[in-house]
């Protein structure tokens, strides 16, 4: 197999970038809702939940599209960023902002389970020792519950670095800007003699999408096994 | 001094539990299922009853009328957990300086305690590690570095083979001499009470059944309790 062109190493990195990125960007609003469902019982759980999923139900070309409606210079969100200099739409910014939202039920369902894992009964008996509830939660909970919280991160970079329907109907394909390696492999293989570089970029994701499942199956365990203590 | 004054309805079992008791060493003794640990979640805040009002040294922690409810984390107790409870990430010194760091009390004493405790070999070891005798003699210690007022202690020696209970009652009975500390015991082995407390309450079925002195106990218990509680 021959490198890879400039092009692709170009999509190659974007898709790195905009993996990590993602992946940071989403993680602590992850960990929140994550706690609050697997902690917490409040009126429009259900919705939440239901919200939350929608990316994983919904075609990807939808979620795209209801980017644009929601985060386009002039859609009812991003009318009120542009000004302030916040554009997604049609930059590599959108498309860490797709990827962010189709990783990020994969994110919270594994902390989440990660957070069901921890013996509550732990969390009682930090706080009889008087420690404050962002005391127990540091100290107890996220140690705890980390090797599901990275396989979590592992998974959600994984769907984040393949991510291509919605981040193509939100921020298109520009070389250089928003052209991931998904998207390169997509227009490679509409390019008469594209064969090549198709192949050459499909090794290169299989390697990683590889090396991101065995990471998260690794780290996770029995990652969707659930045991709840009270 | 503690007041307790306490109503709660579970599923299988309503409880009404009351007594006033000022000795150091008290022991909440009965059956299983009799209400003792409901009393010492009470007390500690780990259960809000449905009605009633508790009271350590005049202050109160909880009273359903008057709306006050202290948090578990503010009451200053000391929680002895049948199964110890130790942070399984943590080694045994960071768990027994969880408490007193997290009250941001003084950790002066943490070397005498160790003494006391013998918990010198085992300070760098992972809970996992330690045997049932090993990980109550650390929980101990745990609770008493957090400084608490009172220490509660649930059924600390239950699980435990013959050996291992007999060791960590000798240890609970050096802390008795050593430390002054009022301490509630909950047991359904009358040997442990009759060992360690001054006085003990008897629960039945949810209920205070007898308020005795440990001899007045010990003597009714020679003829009274049944083989079963006994071993």
């Amino acid at each position: 197999m021959s490198t890879l062109t400039s092009a692709e190493w170009q999509a190659l990195l974007l898709s790195l970038q905009v993996g990590f990125l993602s992946v940071l960007a989403s993680l602590p609003l992850a960990i929140g809702l994550a706690w609050l469902l697997s902690r917490k019982r409040f009126p429009g759980r259900m919705l939440v939940e239901a919200l939350m999923f929608l990316p994983l139900t919904l075609p990807p070309v939808v979620t795209g599209y209801a980017l644009l409606v929601l985060f386009g210079r002039n859609g009812w969100i991003g009318q009120w960023l542009d000004p302030l200099g916040i554009v997604f739409a049609f930059r590599w910014t959108g498309a860490v902002l797709a990827a962010c939202v189709m990783g990020f039920p994969l994110l919270v369902i594994s902390i989440r389970v990660a957070f069901d894992q921890v013996d509550q009964r732990l969390e009682r008996a930090a706080e009889t020792l008087g420690a404050s509830a962002w005391r127990r939660f540091f100290t107890i909970v996220l140690p705890l519950s980390s090797r599901g919280i990275i396989a979590g991160c592992v998974l959600a970079f994984a769907r984040a670095f393949g991510e291509f329907g919605a981040t193509i109907t939100f921020v298109s394909s520009i070389p250089g800007e928003t052209r991931t390696l998904s998207i390169a492999i997509y227009e490679l293989m509409n390019l008469p003699g594209g064969e090549a570089g198709v192949a050459r970029l499909t090794w290169v994701a299989f390697a990683i999408a590889l090396a991101a499942t065995l990471i998260a199956a690794g780290l996770g365990g029995s990652l969707w096994g659930r045991r709840r203590h009270d | 001094m503690i007041e307790l004054e306490i109503g709660h309805a579970f599923a299988d079992l309503a409880i009404d539990i009351r007594f006033r008791a000022n000795s150091r060493w008290l022991a909440l003794f009965g059956d299983s299922g009799a209400g003792k640990t409901t009393a010492l979640n009470a007390i500690a805040g780990l259960l809000e009853p449905e009605r009633g009002r508790i009271a350590l040294d005049g202050q109160i922690l909880f009273d359903r009328c008057a709306g006050i409810s202290i948090s578990a984390g503010a009451r200053d107790v000391g929680y002895v957990f049948q199964d110890g409870r130790l942070f399984p990430h943590l080694d045994v010194r960071a768990n027994l300086m969880y408490g007193a760091r997290a009250r941001k009390r003084s950790t002066a004493d943490m070397m005498s305690l160790v003494d006391l405790l013998d918990l010198g070999a085992l300070l760098e070891r992972m809970p996992l590690s330690l045997s049932g005798g090993e990980r109550q003699r650390v929980a101990i210690g745990r609770a008493l570095l957090s400084q608490p007022r009172i220490l509660l202690l649930d059924e600390p020696l239950i699980g435990l083979h013959r050996e291992a209970r007999m060791q960590v009652l000798d240890y609970l009975s050096r802390l008795k001499q050593e430390i002054d500390i009022a301490t509630l015991l909950v047991s359904h082995q009358p040997e442990e009470a009759a060992a360690l407390a001054d006085e003990v309450i008897l629960l039945d079925a949810g209920q205070v059944s007898a308020q005795l002195d440990v001899a007045t106990f010990a003597a009714r218990q020679k003829i009274s309790v049944p083989a079963s509680q006994a071993g």
